[in-house]
């Protein structure tokens, strides 16, 4: 770990002032990636900016009926919130499959968006890293890849968000609003994340001296026919191998309108709008879902040792379709996976 | 009397543990004390060409940088750097000695500041050139054709290739266990307090302080009243704390050089730069008749080692205690690494070797049509092969026997994939476990004081496995006191004398030590009782006496009695001061072995191939159990570690660096509570009445052998699909 300095923002804008002030500096707010990744050498922040008692705890409704999660709620507040539970209990089972209890309490909304890839390369400053050292190659490709994207990848980059709870957010159309230098805006969640291409250090569209002030729910919540399922190494406290985000809105055994998007497969959530047009108007069948795992899947590039991945990803699709559609209970505190 | 020993006595030390009372290697603190933080190398092989520290000592609080060109006096000779574990073969790494680079990860510097976070900080400044050797080779498996032979666990029978060859039924395949760490839950660490003139006070996380201590004064030059070495408390260790790590080096060389104390405690990182149990391709080849008899065992174990030690384990000779069968072949061949040494690691070599046995054993029964059990039934040994022996117990037919009773295992249908519970595809497997029952001599001084308390000191360590409590608890009986009266020292290099703590051989080992200074201080004080002016003892022989209930009765009739508190204020003795070594008899009459049967269920979910072990009964027999309570706990994690060592461990390395990639346990898997179900302990009878007098065998190791062999035939059972490749991760089974 390097030495850096320390200040805690006063209010957003003391924050935004901050960040454009110090190149090099990084907003904390739970710590719990920046600070293992400080640790490490991974990242260097000359400054540290304490966001962490700004007042973006607040989970309100909206006017048209949706939800607005403070960038600073804790992860656990944000899965126990009692509207959270019966509005998006969706977002709720994605975010108590990730990490562990104590890291819940510890992480915010924000921090969750800007947690960076679990590639080993990338955490290990001896081996050359795109993402780290930018145009320094990509260990991985020709390397261990057993945990990385199938979907989405570069020949720069291969690695894949490893949040849970992105994905639940990119299924149900969620936007992030930030405040930056010249002033707010809004952007859809699946816009948030990018793909590697040649700029692989570059995780998001988050402009330099901009914050994330919060995520907004849409009112459409599929609280009934809903499903995450989280397909990893051991059966809990472990990255997703293959998640996946589904949600259904049914009308008699029809699908009125279906959302699925994957985790640990790319660079980002992903969500195919094929996939999901392809399920409007059909039955619920294991037929009718593999056709969207198709679509989902299209393109999926597997390196030498992730190649189980889409196959994986297939079932796991068709599997969370399934249990969506037959509104199968689900717990994440259970011993086991559903 | 045993009013404690065989119950299931709670820790004696056990609320000092959970109140923080109990201080560890890393927590010792004195005035001045300043912080060491270690340096590692980057590349597999090679030669340092520059080490430029200039820019670390120019940060504030930076006291110093040792490196092999800058540093105190380190022994040249080989032999000073061998240990009591160190493997014959070889010469042990001796750290900073050289400009030698020979693992990923070796130290190469340490940064002594006031602060760890300072020292922490000045190490990302030391900048290191390599003269890389790019030679270099990492993996087991590319390294197979140029294995060398080194001993073998035991000499050939027969003509086992012959037998196999001409085996009516013959199974022959490769299982492959990787490497593992071990993961122990407090970091390596020591705290080398300066005493002035040189003398140093060594608090330091190992499993023998005397091993330490007479590695120390051998590697830094240093009579024996110069160091002294201490480990009260040991948050694990699992065999990564037999040999000396090289932190205790760093941290009393640090300590000599700045004339002040010094602490180093590595990362969890770092810790994977020490031993590890070592990647094995171990090679079963079984031959029987169609009804399940064998008439050939081949076995052989292809395991990592360093470039610099041999390391090498029992890993293919086990089938020698288990089966009976005329041809055998052990053997067991290194290939040599640039990697460090491995290290013995719980049941080193069984864990390995039976988990490949097991399986092949499972294979077996399948191609012959007969139950897992009945097979091992058929080729039961009621002799250890190797030397012809009787066993001086062996109740592992018991175990069998209960173990399957407790599991239901007659409800077995033999049919892989033909038990289902919804989506889930269910399997039942089970293994056999066996181990050695290891007693070493121990020596303790027991110091019983007029006011009825006693305290006993030995330099064993406690790992965590509950040796102050069997202490504690054998020395109340053997005196006739509550547990209560009873203190135990351990784990200091002044104290009587102990090997290091392993193979789970201290409980027996200082249970009988206890014994025999209790013993003489018995004597003593029926002397003294017998001797007293109208004693109800007047006269007796001091065989009838017995200590019970604080007072010295004749055993015949306890009320016959005198407080042991009267007979030595009559003696005028404020105390009296037993040391005694304990030896055993040299009996090479019979073979000394613990056994278990282990069972499990797996639920494989059929789509997704994610495996929950969801019951495991482990029957053990392993002589008489001194604590019930301890005891389980041992098989208990045993069972836990036999569940990640099928399913989960693994360290991966890439081998075009030559580096560990997973080195934290974030990565590094382990069971975690989500993963683990219930765990059935079942102690089998087992009365011994040859292998010492309290029938003692130890646990520990048999714990987990066994364990990840009855999950993988379980998992076969589940879902046809044989897995030889450990862990079992879910992957295997979709393909
Ligand atoms: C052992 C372990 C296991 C884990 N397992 C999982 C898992 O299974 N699933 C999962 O989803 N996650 C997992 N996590 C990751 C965890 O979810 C993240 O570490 C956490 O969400 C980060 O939140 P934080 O508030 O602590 O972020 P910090 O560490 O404080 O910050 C992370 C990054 O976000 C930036 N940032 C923070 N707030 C803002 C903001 N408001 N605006 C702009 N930038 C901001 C910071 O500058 C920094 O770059 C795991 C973490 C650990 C350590
Ligand atoms: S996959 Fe991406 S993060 Fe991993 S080594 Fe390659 S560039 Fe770095």
């Amino acid at each position: 770990m390097i030495n850096f300095q320390y200040s805690r923002a006063a209010d957003v804008a003391d924050a935004i002032l901050l960040l454009t002030a110090h190149p090099g500096a990084k907003l904390i707010a739970g710590g719990t990636n920046l600070i293992d990744l400080m640790k490490e050498n991974v990242e260097q922040p000359s400054w540290l900016i304490d966001i962490s008692r700004l007042p973006l705890r607040k989970i309100e409704e909206t006017a048209d009926g949706g939800l607005r999660i403070g960038a600073l709620v804790p992860n656990s507040d944000f899965a126990y919130h009692p509207l959270i539970e019966q509005r998006y209990p969706l977002v709720a089972s994605a975010i108590l499959a990730g990490a562990s209890a104590q890291l819940r309490n510890m992480a915010s909304v924000g921090g969750n968006l800007m947690q960076r890839t679990r590639c080993a390369y990338f955490y290990d400053t001896a081996t050359p890293c795109n993402k780290r050292t930018h145009g320094s190659g990509c260990s991985a490709i020709d390397g261990l890849n057993r945990n990385h994207a199938i979907l989405g990848t570069s020949a720069a980059c291969i690695a894949t968000n490893p949040s849970d709870m992105s994905v639940a957010l990119a299924a149900l159309g969620a936007f992030v609003h930030i405040a930056g230098p010249s002033g707010e805006r809004t952007i859809a969640l699946t816009d948030f994340h990018r793909l590697p291409g040649d700029t692989p250090h570059i995780d998001t569209n988050l402009d330099t001296g901009e914050i994330i002030t919060a995520i907004e729910l849409p009112p459409r919540g599929f609280a009934h026919n809903y499903s995450y399922l989280k397909v990893r190494d051991r059966l809990s406290y472990a990255f997703a191998l293959v998640s996946v985000a589904a949600a259904l809105e049914l009308e008699g055994n029809a699908i009125s309108e279906a959302r699925v998007a994957l985790g640990g497969v790319a660079h980002k959530p992903w969500r195919s709008f094929e996939a999901e047009a392809a399920l409007r108007g059909q039955a619920a069948t294991v037929e009718h879902f593999s056709h969207a795992a198709d679509f989902l899947l299209q393109g999926a590039r597997a390196s030498a040792h992730n190649g189980f991945k889409v196959e994986l990803a297939r079932r796991a699709i068709v599997r969370t379709l399934m249990q969506a559609a037959s509104a199968t209970p689900q717990s994440q505190a259970h011993k086991k996976i559903a | 009397m045993n009013a404690y020993v065989g119950t299931a006595t709670s820790r004696v030390d056990g609320r000092a543990k959970v109140t923080g009372a109990a201080k560890y290697a890393g927590e010792f603190t004195v005035d001045g004390l300043v912080h060491g933080f270690v340096v590692e190398a980057t590349i597999p092989r090679g030669r340092i060409a520059r080490l430029d520290t200039s820019e670390a000592l120019k940060v504030t609080g930076v006291l110093d940088v040792l490196t092999h060109a800058h540093r105190p006096p380190l022994a040249d000779k080989v032999e000073a750097w061998k240990d009591e574990v160190a493997p014959d073969e070889g010469s042990p790494f001796r750290p900073l000695y050289d400009d030698i680079i020979k693992f990923n990860g070796q130290p190469i510097a340490l940064v002594v500041a006031t602060e760890w976070e300072t020292a922490k900080f000045a190490a990302t400044l030391v900048r290191v050139e390599y003269q890389e050797d790019h030679t270099f080779a990492t993996e087991l498996e590319t390294g197979r054709n140029r294995a060398t032979e080194v001993k073998r666990p035991h000499e050939p029978r027969g003509d086992a290739a012959g037998a196999l060859a001409g085996a009516a039924m013959r199974h022959e395949a490769d299982y492959f266990v990787p490497t593992e760490h071990h993961n122990p839950m407090e970091l390596f660490a020591t705290t080398a307090v300066w005493d002035g003139n040189g003398r140093l006070t060594v608090y330091d996380k190992t499993q023998g302080v005397l091993n330490v201590h007479r590695y120390l004064c051998g590697v830094l030059d240093k009579q024996p009243d110069e160091i002294r070495v201490l480990s009260p408390y040991v948050g694990g260790a699992f065999g990564s704390g037999l040999r000396p790590q090289y932190q205790v080096v760093l941290a009393t060389l640090g300590a000599l050089a700045l004339k002040r104390s010094v602490r180093v405690v590595l990362t969890r990182q770092q810790m994977y730069g020490l031993g590890y149990r070592p990647a094995t391709i171990e090679h079963v080849g079984l031959g029987a008749k169609p009804d399940g008899a064998l008439e050939a065992v081949m076995h052989e174990a292809t395991a990592v080692t360093s470039r610099y030690e041999d390391f090498a384990r029992n890993d293919s000779g086990w089938a020698e205690q288990l089966y009976k069968s005329r041809n055998s072949h052990y053997s067991h061949k290194v290939v040599r690494l640039d990697v460090s040494t491995p290290c013995d690691m719980r049941a080193p070599g069984a864990a390995s070797g039976v988990c490949a046995l097991e399986c092949a054993m499972d294979e077996l029964a399948v191609a012959l049509k007969l139950d897992p059990i009945e097979l091992r039934l058929k080729c039961y040994s009621d002799r250890d092969q190797s030397e012809d022996l009787p066993y001086t117990s062996k109740q592992l037919r018991e175990c069998y026997a209960r173990g399957a009773e407790a599991f239901g295992w007659s409800k077995r249908n033999p049919a892989a994939r033909s038990m289902r519970d919804d989506k889930e595809l269910v399997g039942w497997g089970m293994a056999t476990g066996v181990w050695e029952a290891l007693q070493m001599p121990v020596a303790v001084r027991i110091v019983l004081t007029a006011n009825g308390h006693a305290e006993v000191f030995c330099a064993a360590s406690d790992i965590g496995t509950g040796t102050y409590t069997i202490v504690a608890q054998v020395a109340a009986d053997a005196l006739g006191l509550p547990i209560e009266n009873i203190s135990v020292k351990l784990a200091d290099s002044t104290l009587p004398q102990a090997p290091v703590e392993g193979g789970s051989w201290m409980a027996a080992s200082s249970a009988h030590a206890v014994l025999g200074a209790a013993e003489d201080i018995r004597q003593e004080l029926a002397r003294l009782a017998s001797a007293m002016p109208s004693s109800p003892l007047a006269g007796i022989d001091a065989a009838e006496v017995i200590l019970v209930d604080g007072t010295i009765a004749s055993n015949g009739e306890k009320s016959r009695a005198v407080p042991i508190t009267d007979a030595m204020r009559y003696g005028k003795l404020e105390r009296i001061e037993k040391h005694k070594l304990n030896h055993f008899a040299e009996d090479k009459s019979h073979a000394r072995n613990t056994h278990s049967a282990v069972f499990a269920e797996v639920k494989v979910d059929e789509q997704l191939g994610v495996i929950r072990v969801t019951r495991v009964v482990s029957a053990v027999a392993a002589g008489r159990i001194l604590n019930t309570k301890t005891g389980r706990s041992q098989i208990m994690g045993g069972v836990v570690w036999g569940i990640g060592m099928a399913l989960h461990e693994e360290t991966v390395m890439d081998h075009r660096f030559g580096r560990i990639m997973n080195a934290n346990i974030a990565e590094y898997h382990i069971p975690v509570n989500a993963d683990i179900h219930d765990i059935d302990v079942i102690f089998v009878d087992e009365r011994d009445d040859h292998i010492n007098r309290l029938g003692v065998k130890g646990l520990g190791e048999i714990g987990i052998v066994g364990v990840p062999a009855a999950i993988a035939n379980a998992v076969y059972h589940a879902t046809g699909k044989r897995i030889r490749r450990f862990p079992i991760t879910l992957d295997k089974l979709l393909t």
